[in-house]
């Protein structure tokens, strides 16, 4: 304990010291650091704070300090979020390559390729996206027809991808390729790195209803990779597919976590506040209706913030995210979906509108703006990362153990999948 | 802060467990309901239950109590929800003990609480006066004569009323209905001269009773608490038992839950299990993430009430967990039934009861939208 308490007094003073006064201050969605070769920082101070923080391995507290992490045990790591937060200090980096490729590498890639990858995700220097859903691939994720075919000391890629977050601005894929055209379509699957830089490699933006694109469509035309880039055994791709969905699914399920508190100034963040301004009430919210929807809400959201701990407390008596991801990750989604729509409740037409067509924003000013893209944002949070349907199909089998109506129809059956392995079924893609 | 059971907690749940399922099955229930049993609860296994010392759980050891601790009363409650036994715990050990033991002078304490640890008294909370909870709805009149008190009028839906040895009659001394100022607590021996009990035959089969109170006399020290400042120690008492109470609720949540996911399993239809089909899994599968919920808010009420003079938020923990086990209560419940198909709606067939004891059970002490419309009130909207 007393080592404990040692480390805390020098965390915090390294802390005071190392953060930038600008970096404890509540964080714009624009100045977000995700990192990589093309990294843009629209505050300065997110530089010198990135740099502090990785230097010290602590962008990923929890990683061999072997690989650039901070090599910190949980209560350290415990500690150090506590002092962070504290301060309310601002997350130094954000990606992919923290919440879902690291932790995968780290289980099963090779020393090199821990070594080639996991300090330049420390550090922010390379931006990592995922290549996972096709067009003809999605809850059934296995089916996917993207292929790669050995050609010497290279495997050449090609087929597409779709959405794919942030594409466009990514450096490096961690994508699923088919690479066994016989096999049934769970046992052809390989996980493979490569660079974005690619020749042959191309992304288009997709605009979506939120008039955002933060998805692309992905293309591989003829896609040269060095064979010693697959990750884990030849085939074996799935099982690292399925241990990267879980950890994606925590972070997803982070969404709604933030449901519970109020700290990020929106009209969303406080919806009976919203309500009650919106309506000039003082004392009490004067639509019964909205104000029992919006306790009812908030009752759910404070037992959803409690499960995610008692989650988190189980979890470090076994290791690593369990079957109960799936389960947060939909009670989140559902949670920050009824949330946008509470608020467009709790706001009226203000709460509707596009753009701005007024200097001032006397029409409608930025929160009300804010508002409606990210409700808009929100449809997608239970359909990406595995769709609300198909985790209630994992929770059903994975968890409750009821049987798999697929496995038992569609044994057999020998229809071709998009891959051209045998359809076995596909709730398998569910079992991830 | 802990969300999980400690080495203890896990042991007296077991132990707990264990014996419901062996010796207070839900054939308990339908045997105490079928053979209408005079006193509505099964009067040797209540005995048992004491030896085991869970009429003493929360009680302080000053008193004679064991110090488990409101997790301890909640995880033997939680139990008792798993197999319906109708058994005093609720009225007694969970309302009337709490109650004297916070509002009660130390010789009211000496006296009363050791009989209730050791099972040798009844104690029911006489609260009520309308089919909708409202414990600021009293019109029942205490006034003060030259050596103590006169009652009267009518208490309803009292549980445990009619074998009750005393009762907890939560009475007006002062100002209007509605009011918290003017409510005082008096303890009334059960064959005072004017007190009739009507004893209620309830779709859950358990007790509960209307009495009504004609020229009843108490003496001075009959008072519990301070005359006209009975609302806070009757308000945190609420609390506690709704807490409780959601306890009991989460083990009916869980083993209707546990029943129909077995039985999804079991039955055949088109030549495959029907908990095969999307339909209900998918339905099983929103259950069990509701169920997840309820026992974070009902670990975290009982851990907060433990805390004695700590505990934060007791109010609006105590509304969340009766507001959401009474919601999902209700959903599981009702999923019970129609899953079960036909052989859900026998009565030879045991999910029914527990479909009969959530409405019974949502009902006690406010249901989900009396308290949603606390919660909100709690926090300011």
């Amino acid at each position: 304990m007393h080592d404990l308490e040692t480390f805390r007094a020098e965390t915090r003073a390294w802390l005071e010291a190392n953060c930038p006064a600008s970096m404890r201050t509540p964080m714009p969605e624009d100045e977000t650091v995700w990192g990589g070769r093309n990294a843009e920082f629209r505050n300065p101070d997110s530089k010198v704070w990135l740099e502090r923080m990785a230097d010290k391995g602590w962008t990923t507290p929890t990683w061999p300090q072997e690989y650039g992490g901070g090599g910190l045990d949980k209560a350290q790591s415990l500690i150090l979020a506590e002092e962070m937060q504290r301060i309310r200090a601002r997350p130094p980096l954000v990606s992919f390559g923290i919440s879902m490729l690291g932790p995968v590498l780290l289980e099963m890639a090779t020393h090199e390729q821990k070594l080639e990858h996991i300090p330049k995700i420390v550090r922010g220097e390379v931006r990592w996206c995922q290549g996972y859903s096709e067009p003809g691939a999605g809850s059934d994720l296995a089916g996917l027809g993207t292929k790669a075919i050995l050609d010497g000391d290279d495997y050449i890629i090609n087929g597409s991808k779709i959405w794919t977050s942030y594409a466009d601005q990514a450096d490096w894929i961690f994508c699923l390729v088919r690479t066994d055209f016989e096999a049934p379509k769970h046992s052809g699957i390989s996980f493979i790195l490569f660079d974005m830089a690619s020749p042959g490699v191309s992304t288009k933006p997709i605009k979506l209803i939120s008039g955002n694109s933060v998805f692309c469509e992905t293309f591989f035309d003829d896609v040269r990779v060095p064979a010693g880039n697959l990750v884990g055994r030849l085939n074996d791709g799935w099982t690292i597919a399925k241990r990267l969905l879980q950890h994606e699914r925590t972070m997803i399920s982070g969404f709604g976590l933030s449901s519970g508190r109020n700290n990020r100034g929106g009209l969303a963040d406080n919806l009976a506040e919203t309500a009650m301004l919106y309506r000039g009430d003082i004392v009490e919210l004067s639509d019964p209706v909205l104000r029992d929807q919006i306790a009812q809400f908030r009752i759910d959201s404070e037992a959803f913030a409690l499960t995610s701990q008692r989650s988190a407390q189980e979890a470090k008596q076994s290791r690593g995210p369990n079957a109960t991801s799936s389960m947060l990750k939909n009670y989140g989604c559902e949670l920050n979906k009824r949330r946008y729509e509470l608020a467009l409740q709790a706001a009226g037409t203000q709460a509707l509108g596009w753009e701005s067509l007024t200097e001032d924003g006397s029409d409608f000013d930025q929160q009300e703006l804010a508002v409606a893209r990210q409700w808009l944002r929100s449809k997608g949070n239970s359909i990406e990362g595995g769709t609300y349907e198909v985790q209630l199909n994992v929770i059903a089998k994975r968890v409750l153990g009821l049987p798999d109506m697929t496995a038992m129809v569609g044994h057999g059956a020998g229809q071709k999948s998009a891959g051209g392995g045998k359809r076995v079924d596909s709730a398998k893609a569910a079992e991830a | 802060m802990s969300l999980v059971l400690n080495e203890d907690q896990v042991m007296l749940q077991q132990s707990a467990r264990d014996f419901c399922r062996e010796k207070a099955p839900v054939a308990v229930l339908r045997r105490i309901r079928d053979s209408k049993d005079p006193t509505g609860y099964p009067t040797e296994l209540w005995q048992a239950m004491v030896e085991l010392g869970w009429a003493g759980m929360a009680i302080p050891e000053a008193y004679g109590g064991f110090g488990f601790g409101y997790s301890g009363l909640g995880l033997v409650l939680e139990e008792t929800g798993r197999t319906l036994v109708p058994t005093p715990l609720v009225s007694t050990v969970l309302l009337s003990a709490t109650l004297i033991n916070i509002a009660g002078s130390e010789a009211q304490k000496l006296e009363m609480l050791p009989d209730i640890v050791n099972g040798e008294t009844i104690i029911a909370l006489a609260l009520e006066e309308t089919a909708i909870h409202n414990p600021l709805h009293i019109e029942l009149k205490a006034v003060k004569t030259g050596s103590g008190y006169i009652l009267n009028g009518q208490k309803d839906f009292v549980l445990d009323a009619h074998v009750a040895d005393q009762f907890i009659v939560v009475a007006r001394t002062e100002g209007e209905t509605g009011r918290q100022d003017g409510i005082s607590l008096f303890m009334v021996d059960a064959n005072s001269v004017g007190v009739d009990v009507q004893r209620l035959n309830m779709v859950d089969s358990r007790n509960a009773g209307n009495i009504s109170f004609v020229d009843v006399e108490v003496p001075d020290d009959a008072l519990l608490g301070e005359e006209n400042r009975g609302w806070p120690a009757l308000c945190r008492t609420l609390d506690i038992g709704r807490i409780g109470l959601a306890a009991e609720m989460l083990g009916g949540v869980q083993e209707v839950f546990e029943r129909t996911v077995e039985y999804l399993k079991q039955r055949s239809q088109f030549g495959v299990p029907i908990g095969a089909f999307q339909a209900l899994q998918h339905r099983a599968a929103i259950m069990y993430s509701e169920i997840e919920l309820c026992k974070s808010l009902v670990l975290k009420a009982l851990h907060e009430l433990d805390r004695g003079d700590e505990a934060e938020d007791i109010p609006a923990l105590a509304s969340m967990c009766k507001a959401k086990l009474s919601e999902v209560y209700m959903l599981v419940s009702n999923e019970g039934i129609q899953m079960h198909g036909g052989i859900g709606m026998t009565d030879e067939f045991d999910i029914g009861f527990f479909l009969k004891r959530a409405r019974v059970a949502q009902q006690t002490l406010g249901d989900a939208s009396f308290h949603r419309d606390r919660y909100a009130s709690l926090r300011g909207f």
